[in-house]
């Protein structure tokens, strides 16, 4: 058991525990900041996997972006004071069946394939390789993001504001 | 780099069932929008995980590209439901339904 072994145990314990708490809690609140360990747990596992700039795009587009948007839209769609705020689940024994059949049917293909993994020493830096292929090989894809990102702002402003 | 590969597939795997699971049975439409982040969040977990066992960066690239279309869905889709919550003053996903017929 050296250290690689309990960070992975420890972000795995945290992100497993939140996500399970995103949709089981009743509060849509507690829902939006269960949300938060999530992610952060999803990158501290992204940081073990040598992954170091999408940790940090991680943190900063889903923790610093989305998450607040979800809270703001929690706060603007709910009356904290009221019980609307809690709601119930439906539907739970046929989710259950469908969930049970999805996770054997990903057990079956995991287990079935035979993986190849390169032995890698500790892995450097990867913002120089993630800039290289984005400028060169991805540039087309690069700007229609940048394209759709305008899109969406766009949209979503208009229809918000209306 | 001892951890086998498997261990990030199964987290990544529970992630994404989580969400299903989410999606499945909750009726608040914020709930079932953080459902849909969580698994896209799980497709991240595994290609990152792919792309450091394979030893090549373009799955990390693809995790980039990801993430700008989970914000711009976030924008509209958050845009969408206040707009929704205007007009029918609910949430619930079981009474919104004025597209059916």
């Amino acid at each position: 058991m050296n250290i690689y072994d309990i960070v992975f145990y420890l972000f795995a314990a945290i992100t497993v525990l939140s996500a399970f708490f995103v949709v089981t809690t009743r509060n849509i609140v507690y829902s939006a900041y269960y949300l938060l360990f999530t992610f952060f747990g999803v990158a501290g596992i992204y940081v073990l996997l040598g992954a170091d700039f999408i940790a940090m795009v991680q943190l900063i587009v889903y923790v610093g972006g989305i998450l607040i948007l979800i809270l703001f839209g929690v706060m603007l769609t709910n009356k904290i004071t009221s019980v609307e705020i809690k709601t119930g689940s439906v539907q739970v024994v046929p989710a259950a069946v469908g969930v049970a059949l999805l996770a054997g049917i990903l057990m079956a293909s995991m287990v079935d394939t035979k993986w190849r993994s390169v032995e890698t020493a500790m892995p450097s830096a990867t913002t120089q390789g993630i800039g290289m292929l984005l400028i060169q090989q991805y540039a087309i894809v690069f700007e229609l993001l940048g394209i759709l990102l305008l899109i969406a702002l766009i949209g979503a402003a208009s229809m918000a504001r209306k | 780099m001892n951890i086998p590969i498997e261990y990030y597939l199964i987290l990544s795997g529970f992630m994404f069932l989580v969400g299903v699971a989410g999606v499945l049975t909750r009726r608040n439409a914020i709930i079932v929008f953080m459902s849909i982040e969580l698994m896209l969040n799980s497709a991240n977990l595994s290609l990152v995980t792919f792309s450091s066992y394979m030893g090549n960066s373009t799955g990390q690239l693809f995790v980039f590209f990801v993430m700008t279309v989970a914000a711009a869905e976030a924008a509209v889709g958050l845009a969408i439901i206040l707009a929704m919550f205007r007009n029918k003053l609910t949430l619930n996903i079981d009474d919104i339904n004025i597209l059916k017929w």
